[in-house]
Formats: C-alpha cells, structure tokens, sequence
C-alpha cells in the first residue's frame, strides 16, 4: 500500500503510529527522496509523491461516492424510460390526451390525462388549505410564542413530519371521510348551484378528503422550513421597524415577511413536490375515477401515484410498462418543482444551510 | 424651550396619559360572548348548520367585532395587529385539532390489538374470518430492509458528504450539491418504479433463471435511493460546522488529509451524524410506496431478504386497511400505532443526541 503523506515532514510523529514500510526512512530524515520533479513549496523536505497513495485513493472513493448522487437521478431517467417506450409503442391512444386506463387489455388503451389533473387538483387544494395555516403557525413560533411554548411545539412539528404517511392515510379514511361527507352534504344543499359543490352524490371519498388530509401532511414541513426562515430574519430589522412605532403585525409585514419571501416560496415548492408525489394517502382517500371533473365533493379523484400503488398489483408486462411510464411523467413534474424551488433557495445564498 | 415641554405644558404625566389606551379584557370577553350568542341565534335559528358552523360563524363574528372594538378604542392600527395576531393563534388551534385527532385515533384504536399473539405470529394461514393474526413477518421486513438500505446508503452518504466538503470545489461539486437537494424531493413512489425496472425486471432475473422476483433487498434498494440525499445533507452541514483550525492543527503535525478527515473531522461531527442518519432511517422506516412495488408484501415470515415476497409494516398496514375482512381494520391501527412508535422513537432518540451535540450553529 502506497501511503504516502504527501505533506509530511516528520512522518513518525505526525502519523500516529500507522507508518509503515514504503518511506520511514525517507520521511524522518528531512531529505527528500530522488525526484524528477521538484516538489510544490515543500522546500525540498516533501517526500515523493508516488502515482497512488491512499489520498488519492481516499479521494478518488469520495468523489465516487459524491457522484452517485447524479448516477442514480441519471439512471432512474433512463431506466424509466427503457421501460416505458414498450407499452407506450403498444399504447393505442394518444398518451397525453387519453383519460381513461386499460393497460392491460390485448388492445391497451391508456393516458396521462385524468391522472395528471387529479394529481394537480388534490395538491393544489391542500397548498391552498396548508399554506396560510402553516405560514400562521410559522409566524407563532417564530415571532408570538414564548420561548417555553415555542421550543416544544417546534419540535411536535417537527415530529409530525416523520409520521409515515400511510397512517395519515389510514386516518383520513376512517376518522375523517364521515365529517368530510356530511360537510359535503351540507355545502352541496346550501351551495350546490356552484359547479363545485355540484353532483347527486354519493359524497365522502372525494377530491376535498384527499386534498385535506394531503394538507395535513404538507402542513408540518412548509411550517418547520419557514419558520426557520422567519427566524433569521436581522435582529436588526425588526428592532428598526418596533423603534419605528410599527405595532408587531406591522414590523411582521415590512421586515419579516420580505426578508423570508424567498425561502418561503421554496418552502411552498418543496411542499408541493411531496403532494405531488404522494402516494398511499391519496390511494387510501380517493374514489378513484378516471375523468376530469373540477366537482370537488363527489366520490372520485384520481392521482399518478396512487394510480400506480392501486392498479400494480394487477398489472401484466405492458400495464407494468404503462405504470412506469405515468410515472416518469410524475417524476418530470416532480423534478422541475424541485428545481425550480432549489434554485430559488440558491439564490439567496443566506438560506442555503437552513432550508434544507 | 423644547417641543415636548411646550406641549406637556400644564398636563400632569400620569400613567394613564402617558401610555397609549389599550382595549380591557373585559371588552375582549365581551365580544367573544357576543359573538358566540349572535352566532348560535343565527345558525340554530335559521338551522342552516350544527355546532360546528356556530363556530366557525362565531369566530368570524368575533375577529370582526374585535376589529371594529380595538380600532375604537386603540386606533385603526392597533386594531390590524391585534386582529392578526387572533387570527395567527385561530390558525395554530386549528391546525393542531386533526394532529391531535390522529395521535388520539392512533392510539384508542392501536391498542385494540396490542397483545403478544400480534407481535408474535404472521398472517399466514389466516382467513377472513380469523380474529387472530399478527405483524411479526413486517416487523422482521421492516427491520431487516431498513437495515440493509442503512448498511448501503451511511457509507455512500457520507463518503458523498465528505467529498462535498473537503474535496469538492467548482462546476461539479455544485451540481453535486444542487441535485443533492433535488434528489430529497424524489417521491418515493419514483423510487419504487426505479427498482422495479433496474433490479426486479432487468438484474434479478440473472439469479433466478430469467424470472423476475421480488425481494427484500429490492426495497432496501429502493428505501436506500431515498435515505441517500438525507444522509449527505446532514452530514454535509455537520462537517461544514467542524472548526477550520481542527483542520489546521492536524495538517500542521503533518497528518494527511484523508486521515485528518478520518481521525479528526469525522469524530468531531459523529453525534451531528449519527442523527441525520437516525431521522433519514425513522423516515425510510414508514415508506410504503416502493416495498409495495418491489417486495411484494407477503403473508408468511420471510427471513430471507434476498428471495421471495416480503413484508413491511407500512405495507401491512396498507394491505390490512384494504382488507374486507372485519378483523383487518384493528390489525391495521395496532401495526400503524407499532409503526408510529418506532419512527417516534428513532426520531426523538435523534433529536436528544442533537441537543448533546457541542458543534452548533
């Protein structure tokens, strides 16, 4: 093994102990061993540096390791891909505009169309429903709490994110789908000439179950982000606004509020991106439908992923491939979500640490 | 003579006129019963709606009458900020309701079925009709896919980590970094499918004579694609935190770099990592999404993680909540509740070595 502390000048001391037989002699010394060339600003003490020691080793298996990283979002494109073109070649409709999904007929027919709306409706309702709520509870933590009360309801928070979602799921469909449907009951007698709140019914497992309970699990990480946001806002700015004789609200508005805008929106993104990708909640709470209907009460509603987790288990070759396909297009949708919200988050370089 | 003296000329400074007039308590009541009565009248009396509508009315009743009772006694402004804050606190009170709804639904319903035949016996052999049953086969899943993917993804993660930090510079490490942070919002779902078509359909048919199959070790796989970026990003920020003259004083005895990173970086930022790995392991723990594709779920135990269907506990609480059988729900909530626990723990266990941890921001 070539271990060769390239910056060594006393290797038996600074080595702790690990030299072994390839340059004792030359390292202690001080005299540099034969070389052609002239070592960099060493002053001639530097060892040789041979053509492989275990730094270049050390560093070639951590770059290894660091670009894994871009192999594996590569590979999961292609691989994806590789998959998806056999049933998109078998597919006998047009992918993108077709609703409905029979993938595993001898003639298959099957779209994106439905499902990609589903998958926007439900994530779009529940950042309407999460986001104030979650900007709220941000602002109280941050910004009205007191400390002894701020400190552990931050970390519930933060513990909320770690409950698996398919407990969520679990939940809205046994505990929530009841008040959901006699609400829907409700809002479609008094507001039924809305085309949303429309329909004969049956109510309960709709859109609006899965849109809140997707709601509920964006919720504790748009809150845990922006509160972190909020809470780098300059000292200095806010004591400026408060000298001022801005009441809180007021010093909220003009200092807080823009410093966190940025970091905000990315907060808002990320959280976007998990609704988008939800799976097994929505699989749990949607009627599953295949059509494009805005009618938020209805049984019905669909999503890619939970298309995916509902219909795999039935799925042949070409249904297989289909899947794989609807989800190549969750995973583009995904990743530009995602990107946009990182690039975002990069621009201010301050946020960059916390918002992870 | 200055300006305020002329103006305080002949007014005795008293605390009350020194300090703005600010809305009693008693008001602030007052207009909270208000509010409550004129919206119970109006909803109970029309009969458009139950109690919950009355509180909904109610506080809407109340933030408005609030307003219009601050901004006649503290001025317009006082009155926007103390409406606000009202508002802030609704939201929280509100948002905490369903969280506190689930924890208490998880927990009346999970200990239904908490008992040893549950811990202690799979799925096999049992019907529709059977009121036994059990998760030990999902637990033994959970335990040894989290394992392995955790055995794969922490040297990787942190070996990503360390090239991030100590070696990376320009182009390439930003990228790395940048998709780094793209890769956490990956869904697991996508994750899923990958394995599903690079090891279940393309690799695993080599072992098995041209068949496809189903394993454990797939979801690790797929549990490992999805812990990856956690692990580097926390370990990332740790190693960033490790003080520079560390660094310094090792290379200065002539130590090098890979083994000041080894022997002196690393150690320094051990408790920090050990976290980020513990809540990347809590959250692969509850993934559901990629085992349904790739191990399969299984209703017998399944030692063997490289062979055959096997379970997890997400899973076996997705395919209980499926299940027509009416024992099926109860089983579903004590495995949730199992689940849960078992996150929580990893969680909290994670966030009390952080607070032990010296580095800090």
């Amino acid at each position: 093994m070539g271990d060769n502390p390239s910056r060594s000048v006393n290797a038996t001391a600074g080595d702790l102990g690990v030299t072994n037989n390839g340059h004792a002699q030359g390292a202690g010394s001080g005299m540099s061993p034969s070389s052609f060339e002239p070592p960099l600003g060493g002053g001639g003490a530097l060892p040789k540096k041979t053509r492989f020691s275990m730094e270049t080793g050390f560093r070639g298996l951590s770059t290894a390791a660091g670009s894994m990283v871009l192999v594996i979002i590569v590979a999961i494109a292609v691989f994806l891909v590789s998959k998806a073109v056999p049933a998109l070649q078998d597919n006998t409709a047009n992918f993108l505009t077709e609703k409905t999904w029979f993938p595993n007929d001898t003639e298959p027919v099957f779209g994106i169309a439905a499902l990609a709306f589903g998958t926007l409706l439900s994530s779009v309702i529940a950042l309407i429903i999460a986001v104030p709520i979650a900007l709220a509870i941000a602002l109280f933590l941050s910004h009205y709490a007191p400390k002894r009360l701020a400190t552990p309801l931050g970390f519930v928070i933060d513990l909320l994110a770690a409950v698996p979602s398919v407990v969520f799921g679990l939940w809205g469909r046994d505990v929530l789908q009841q008040p959901v449907r006699e609400f829907s009951v409700w809002l479609n007698h008094y507001f039924g000439w809305l085309p949303i709140f429309g329909g004969e019914g049956p109510f309960g497992q709709s859109i609006m179950l899965g849109g809140l309970v997707l709601a509920i699990m964006v919720l504790p990480i748009v809150t845990s982000l922006s509160r972190e946001v909020f809470q780098q806002t300059p000292g200095m700015n806010e004591e400026a606004a408060l000298a001022l004789g801005a009441t809180r609200w007021e010093m909220i508005r003009t200092a807080v509020v823009p410093y966190g805008k940025p970091g905000v929106i990315a907060a808002v993104m990320l959280g976007l991106g998990r609704a988008l990708g939800e799976t097994i909640a929505l699989a749990l709470t949607l009627g599953i439908t295949f059509n494009i209907s805005f009618n938020l009460i209805q049984n019905g509603g669909n999503s890619i992923a939970a298309n995916i987790a509902n219909t795999f288990g039935e799925a042949n070759s070409t249904g297989r491939g289909a899947l794989i396909a609807s989800g190549l297009v969750l995973f583009a949708i995904t990743l530009v979500v995602n990107m946009t919200a990182r690039a975002i988050i990069y621009r201010r370089r301050e946020f960059r640490d916390s918002a992870a | 003579m200055s300006l305020l003296e002329r103006e305080a000329a002949g007014v005795a400074m008293t605390p009350d006129n020194i300090r703005t007039k600010q809305l009693p308590l008693v008001v602030n009541l007052g207009v909270a019963l208000a509010a409550i009565v004129l919206s119970a009248v109006i909803v109970l009396g029309t009969g458009v709606g139950n109690w919950v509508l009355v509180a909904v009315v109610a506080v809407v009743f109340y933030l408005v009458g609030l307003y219009f009772a601050a901004s006649r006694v503290e001025g317009r402004r006082a009155a926007k900020n103390r409406t606000m804050q009202s508002l802030i606190y609704t939201a929280c009170i509100l948002a905490i309701l369903p969280l506190a709804s689930v924890v208490w639904t998880l927990v009346s319903k999970g200990v239904e079925r908490l008992d040893g035949t549950f811990f202690g016996s799979s799925m096999n052999n049992i019907s529709a009709r059977d009121p036994g049953g059990g998760a030990y086969h999902a637990i033994v899943g959970t335990l040894e896919q989290v394992g392995i993917a955790a055995l794969i993804a922490v040297p990787l993660g942190v070996l990503g980590a360390i090239y991030l930090v100590e070696y990376g510079r320009g182009r390439f490490a930003g990228t790395v970094r940048f998709f780094v942070d793209v890769m956490t919002g990956i869904p697991s779902i996508v994750a899923g499918l990958f394995i599903l078509s690079f090891w279940v359909l393309i690799v695993s048919p080599w072992f098995n004579d041209g068949n496809p199959r189903f394993s454990g070790f797939a979801a690790s796989l797929a549990l490992t694609v999805l812990m990856l970026p956690t692990i580097v990003r926390s370990t990332e920020e740790m190693l960033r935190l490790v003080p520079g003259p560390l660094r310094e004083g090792s290379y200065a005895l002539g130590v090098p770099q890979w083994k000041t990173i080894l022997k002196v970086v690393l150690p320094t930022a051990l408790p920090g990592i050990v976290t980020g790995v513990m809540l990347a392991i809590a959250r692969a723990a509850g993934e559901t999404a990629p085992v349904l594709l790739v191990a399969g779920g299984a209703a017998a135990i399944n030692f063997d993680p490289f062979a055959g269907n096997q379970q997890s506990l997400a899973l076996f609480v997705y395919q209980q909540a499926g299940d027509a059988s009416r024992y099926a729900p109860a089983r579903a909530w004590t495995a949730a509740l199992t689940l849960v626990a078992l996150v929580l723990v990893l969680t909290i266990a994670a966030k009390l070595l952080a607070r032990r941890n010296k580095l800090s921001r």
